[in-house]
């Protein structure tokens, strides 16, 4: 296949839009296999694909098995708490010995920012970064980009609000740099306290949410991670969805058929009230099935696969 | 008798403004005669025509790291990496294991230095015990064993009562304390600087106000008790701003900066991909900070270059960006990074960078040396400015391969290296 011309997918960054096009191009073409009785493919039969996650994760994680499984790879996955990390081995060790056993792709979840790329310097099979610290999760910006594009019919000139912990989210920083890269016009809005500086060389940023939402096509809510936050980043929960939370008060600021997004898990009358998540904008379960072709795509652009699809 | 002659050279020696051909002659481990024309007879000569001559370089800021981490350097190894790259003396930090805070230890570095070091070695001690920030060294032994300064480099003194402690008791034996500034609260397990490129790395970053507050903090210390403060490792405008004002109100404060915060910035650890031998603490910084730094060598509110040498093994620098140990090493880069991008690229001239990696060392601790008078100790250092230098960290003295410079090609070397008046060091030409 063409349209992708690296060996990993480390981050959104570094892509062109073209290559991004492709990326959803190809997803879109193979979602149809998902609606089949018979949801399997023989396109990357004999390719070994490792999941090696080491940080706990249901949705992502399971979303690259399926994808894998219905492309018909062999794969294992590998949890950290389950594997020799527990026991002092290093992340290098670890690859390298995964490695010797010849896998065509390693998907690597981790907590330290550039552990993919590390990966990718000190090893041979193609990387696919499922999420580094806070650095990038290129595979749900691409399944955020996918969605908005079936429900919306482009990216170009839409307006999207990311609100919420951007400082320590690889989630927003994947989504910036895809949509202003496909034209789209990104507010952030989170307290000042969990903007990370700089970031409005990207993007716009506002403190008060009713100004993001305001007008926005799509508002994209990103997860607080309270047990670590309260009483640090803002005072306690009540006054953040009292300032910051997506109400359905606020939902009427934006367009009539806004979309609204959240990678999961939520943090229901947090974050965003319980209305907002269950109502009819709410296109956070299409996310997860998008997130199944996006990953088949580019597990297929990345090993290029000989068999039919 | 030994004699050493060094013929024809340009001799730059700072402390008398003398930058001329001259022929230097070394007797007995002393500087004995800087003259026009010396006569050849009875001394091993060095043919020093077209090279420069200079008074021995002094780096304040090593970690030699023996005893305890010998696997990352020995005093054997960091003083040849010293020799090698044009250092006649080294300063060790005292952050071993144990830890360099009594007079035991200190006497215990010195005898190796002696037995297998090939450059001189001061040691510093520690501000307080166990560098743990609580209770105060023995400085008075610490002195007499041969210690030159203070410091609890690698961890800063958090209390502002110890400081001042420390301030005023080193007083007593006219000790400078050396401080690594930083404010612990804000620095919350930082891999890099706070800044955009952190921001897009993902990477959690000290803001540069986490220095700059305790420079700061300490000037004014300084000022209140008359102590000698001297701050380690400058990295930030607001840091060399405090030193500057410090400095011109009469506060007895000097400051080193390392060559990676006067030619890198933060861009190096994404241009690097996250590439752990951009990590060190002070972090890289912003572009302003770096030519803040630049500014403060040229107009004098920095009194030394020195390299925070701080060798690692490979696997603790081989790990993920976050989990990678802090430090670069700097003795055997040090030398030909100043002369390519500070002193050929124009920004200072030859005798200003002399005297920050020779005189202003020797004024900063008290040190014999920092000069080519008679009667000086014959540590010499010879420069060869057209020496093309590729850096090869393969081909490295030191134990540690950690520079963010490898690759770089500079124009400039130190080829000969004299420590009392034996030539410890000699590239061919």
């Amino acid at each position: 296949m063409s349209g992708y011309p690296h060996r990993h997918l480390l981050g959104i960054e570094s892509l062109q839009p073209s290559e991004i096009v492709a990326v959803l191009d190809t997803a879109e073409g193979l979602r149809e296999i998902l609606d089949r009785p018979l949801k399997k493919v023989p396109a990357l039969r004999g390719k070994t694909v490792v999941n090696l996650f080491y940080e706990p994760s249901t949705r992502t994680r399971a979303s690259f098995e399926v994808a894998e499984k219905v492309l018909s790879a062999d794969s294992l996955s590998i949890s950290a708490s389950a594997s020799s990390a527990q026991k002092g081995e290093t992340l290098l060790d670890t690859a390298k010995n995964l490695e010797a056993m010849n896998p065509d792709m390693i998907v690597l979840r981790h907590s330290a920012a550039g552990a993919a790329h590390f990966l990718a310097r000190h090893c041979r099979a193609a990387i696919v970064n499922a999420g580094d610290g806070a650095h990038e999760h290129p595979t749900q910006a691409l399944l955020d980009a996918l969605t908005l594009r079936q429900r919306k019919g482009r990216l170009e000139g839409l307006r999207v609000a990311i609100v919420g912990d951007i400082l320590h989210s690889r989630v927003a920083r994947s989504n910036v740099w895809l949509l202003s890269k496909m034209g789209a016009k990104v507010v952030l809005c989170a307290p000042p306290t969990l903007v990370p500086p700089g970031i409005d060389a990207l993007a716009p940023v506002t403190h008060r949410i009713d100004e993001a939402v305001e007008g926005a096509d799509a508002v994209m809510m990103l997860r607080i991670q309270r047990e670590r936050m309260t009483g640090a980043y803002f005072p306690s929960d009540r006054e953040y969805h009292l300032r910051f939370g997506l109400t359905e008060a606020r939902v009427k600021r934006a367009k009539k058929d806004v979309l609204i997004l959240h990678p999961g898990p939520m943090n229901r009358g947090v974050e965003i009230a319980s209305e907002v998540a269950d109502g009819p904008y709410s296109v956070i379960l299409d996310q997860v099935t998008n997130g199944v072709a996006v990953r088949m795509a580019v597990l297929l652009l990345l090993l290029g696969g000989g068999g039919e699809s | 008798m030994s004699r050493l002659l060094l013929k024809g050279g340009r001799v730059v020696d700072p402390a008398r403004r003398l930058d001329a051909p001259r022929d230097v002659l070394l007797e007995d481990g002393r500087v004995a005669r800087v003259e026009k024309s010396l006569s050849r007879r009875g001394a091993e000569v060095i043919e020093a025509e077209g090279l420069v001559v200079c008074p021995g370089f002094i780096d304040l800021h090593v970690h030699l790291r023996e005893p305890g981490r010998e696997d990352k350097e020995t005093i054997a190894t960091g003083t040849r990496a010293a020799a090698a790259g044009g250092f006649t003396a080294v300063c060790a930090m005292p952050n071993t294991a144990p830890v360099n805070d009594n007079s035991g230890i200190t006497r215990s570095i010195l005898e190796k230095a002696r037995s297998e070091g090939m450059v001189r070695v001061y040691p510093i001690g520690a501000i307080t015990r166990g560098s743990r920030g609580e209770e105060l060294a023995e400085y008075g032994d610490l002195k007499d064993a041969g210690c030159v300064a203070v410091s609890d480099d690698g961890r800063p003194v958090a209390s502002a009562r110890v400081m001042r402690r420390a301030l005023e008791y080193a007083r007593a034996f006219d000790l400078p304390v050396v401080d690594h500034c930083e404010e612990p609260a804000l620095f919350e397990r930082a891999a890099m600087n706070e800044g955009p490129v952190a921001t897009l790395l993902g990477l959690r970053g000290t803001p540069s106000a986490a220095e700059s507050i305790v420079v700061e903090r300490d000037v004014q210390l300084a000022e209140l008790t008359g102590g000698r403060l001297h701050v380690a490792h400058l990295s930030t405008a607001a840091s060399a701003d405090a030193v500057r004002r410090g400095k011109a109100r009469g506060v007895r404060v000097t400051a080193e900066v390392t060559p990676h915060h006067l030619l890198l910035t933060d861009q190096a650890v994404k241009d690097s991909d996250y590439d752990a031998s951009t990590k060190m603490n002070p972090p890289l910084r912003s572009e302003a900070d770096r030519r803040a730094m630049v500014e403060a060598l040229r107009d004098g509110t920095i009194d030394a270059i020195a390299t925070d040498h701080a060798p690692h093994t490979v696997d603790d620098k081989k790990v993920e960006y976050e989990e990678a140990a802090f430090g670069v090493v700097g003795l055997e880069t040090a030398v030909s990074l100043c002369l390519d991008r500070l002193v050929a690229s124009g920004l200072l001239p030859l005798t200003r960078l002399v005297t920050l990696l020779s005189t202003g060392p020797a004024r900063v601790f008290g040190l014999p040396g920092g000069t080519l008078a008679p009667g000086a100790p014959a540590d010499v250092t010879v420069l060869d400015l057209d020496r093309p230098r590729k850096v090869d960290p393969a081909r490295f003295h030191s134990k540690g391969r950690n520079t963010p410079f490898a690759g770089w090609a500079l124009k400039g070397a130190a080829v000969i290296t004299v420590v009392g008046g034996q030539i410890v060091w000699q590239e061919r030409r």
